[in-house]
């Protein structure tokens, strides 16, 4: 880490584990929960929000000082909303099927908590660089539990990941199939989403006592 | 008819919790005891009552596709719709504000048990779904635009009040360490949305599947094409 110092490296790879905005900060869950179904809308889901959190961090953290506190809500909300109307025409222009699957969840990146939740813990008080490596940070954090559960979901749930067969051809058994391997079609429902969170939730905290709650 | 059946099909089906996972970090997180679960989700269906309505008007007199013909026909080829998320956005976080000076103007009372809850509304994404839902879904009427509003409220409020009461009764439970708190929340939450998936033969009569996974009617779509294909084919060899 030539490029970085010790504190700036600690802002991007502590939302990756302990400080999770998803497990631990419980922010930003609607959209980590619905569209986490296949492993590629996940991936372009963190994608966007990596664009998003990064570029409106920056902006939000060079603007800090000419913000009315009082309708500060307001211009976060317009500069999220505008960085999310970009990511929306350019899915839609390049990739229309997947823009169709995302449907409105894009458009809900503009009330996802990490993104304001950030904006005000951190791009209000502190420097553009810092800003940005604090919304990486915490974009990677949010990918990393999307793209595990998607992995889970589509291997589980369809028997592909990023579309490919993996486990073989259930129509014309092969592979796994062959042996008698059903895909579990419940893990495309969406309560199993909940359930694969809750679970790798758990997993987290039986690791890291010091995460365990009070009841 | 068919405001009743949007009515239950919005609150049971279509659950904005349970089938949609909308407005899940203030479900979460102000779900530990009745009474403010209660304030915040009366506060929910009053703001969508308010919103899906103004929004459905906004859609379709200035967004979508040829909404600006009512200001004369050289206007009727503007498509506006990729404003739809600023658009949206600012008028939930003004009527949210508005609704706040107003209560507070007329109902101190209201205001003391729901005034605390309205600042948080602006981001709740079940308030943006809602709208959204309701472009992409193209409700025809503005009556059903705020027959929707109403009933995904009151969809969300049942929601949270479910969660809240178990919540409570939770806490004397014996859990797992790692999984108090947070982690059993989410557990229980996707054994409700299981429960709440048996609604889904309710408006069908049960005998035929509620709804079909879109790739499932996808399949079919296509099948059918080729019949029809298929069929024009040979009546074109026949003939």
């Amino acid at each position: 880490m030539g490029l970085l110092s010790k504190k700036d490296s600690k802002l991007i790879l502590d939302p990756l584990a302990d400080n999770n905005p998803i497990t631990i900060q419980v922010l930003g869950i609607c959209s980590a929960l619905a569209i986490t179904a296949q492993l590629k809308a996940s991936v372009v889901m963190t994608v966007s929000v990596l664009f998003v959190l990064g570029v409106g961090n920056v902006v939000i953290s060079l603007m800090r000082n000419i913000i009315p506190s009082k309708i500060r809500i307001i211009v976060q909300l317009v500069v999220v909303a505008t960085l999310v109307i970009i990511v929306d025409q350019v899915l839609k222009a390049f990739s229309y099927e997947l823009s169709k699957t995302l449907s409105v969840f894009v458009g809900l990146i503009i009330t996802n908590c990490i993104i304001m939740g950030r904006f005000e813990a951190f791009a209000l008080g502190n420097g553009p660089w810092k800003s940005f490596l604090d919304g990486i940070g915490n974009a990677l954090g949010y990918g990393v539990i999307l793209i595990i559960v998607g992995f889970f979901r589509e291997l589980l749930g369809s028997g592909t990941l990023w579309g490919y067969k993996v486990l073989g051809d259930p129509i014309a058994k092969t592979g796994l199939y062959a042996l008698g391997y059903e895909n579990n079609g419940f893990m495309l429902l969406s309560p199993m989403a909940l359930i694969t969170v809750g679970i790798i939730i758990w997993i987290q905290r039986s690791r890291n006592k010091a995460l365990i709650e009070e009841n | 008819m068919e405001h009743v059946e949007l009515f239950f099909k919005s609150i049971f089906i279509d659950n904005m919790v349970f089938a949609t996972f909308l407005g899940m970090c203030s479900y979460l997180a102000v779900s530990k005891k009745v009474t403010t679960a209660v304030g915040l989700g009366a506060a929910v269906i009053f703001v969508m009552a308010i919103t899906v309505p103004f929004n459905w008007l906004l859609d379709q007199y200035i967004l979508r596709d040829g909404a600006l013909a009512w200001l004369g026909p050289e206007y009727a080829s503007y498509d506006l719709s990729f404003l739809s998320f600023i658009l949206f956005i600012a008028t939930i976080a003004t009527m949210v504000q508005l609704v706040e000076i107003v209560v507070e103007k007329f109902s101190p009372s209201l205001y003391n048990s729901l005034g605390i809850f309205l600042p948080l509304i602006a981001v709740n994404c079940a308030i943006l779904g809602g709208s959204l839902f309701m472009q992409s879904r193209e409700i025809p009427s503005f009556g059903l635009a705020f027959n929707y509003g109403i009933s995904s409220g009151i969809g969300w409020f049942l929601a949270i009040l479910a969660i809240a009461a178990i919540r409570e009764k939770i806490r004397y439970s014996n859990v797992p360490a790692p999984l108090r708190g947070l982690g059993i929340t989410f557990i229980i939450t996707g054994l409700m949305a299981i429960g709440f998936m048996s609604f889904g033969g309710m408006l069908t009569g049960g005998d035929e599947g509620a709804e079909q996974t879109p790739e499932a009617a996808k399949v079919e779509i296509k099948k059918e094409d080729l019949k029809e294909t298929v069929s024009q084919n040979t009546i074109e060899i026949n003939e």
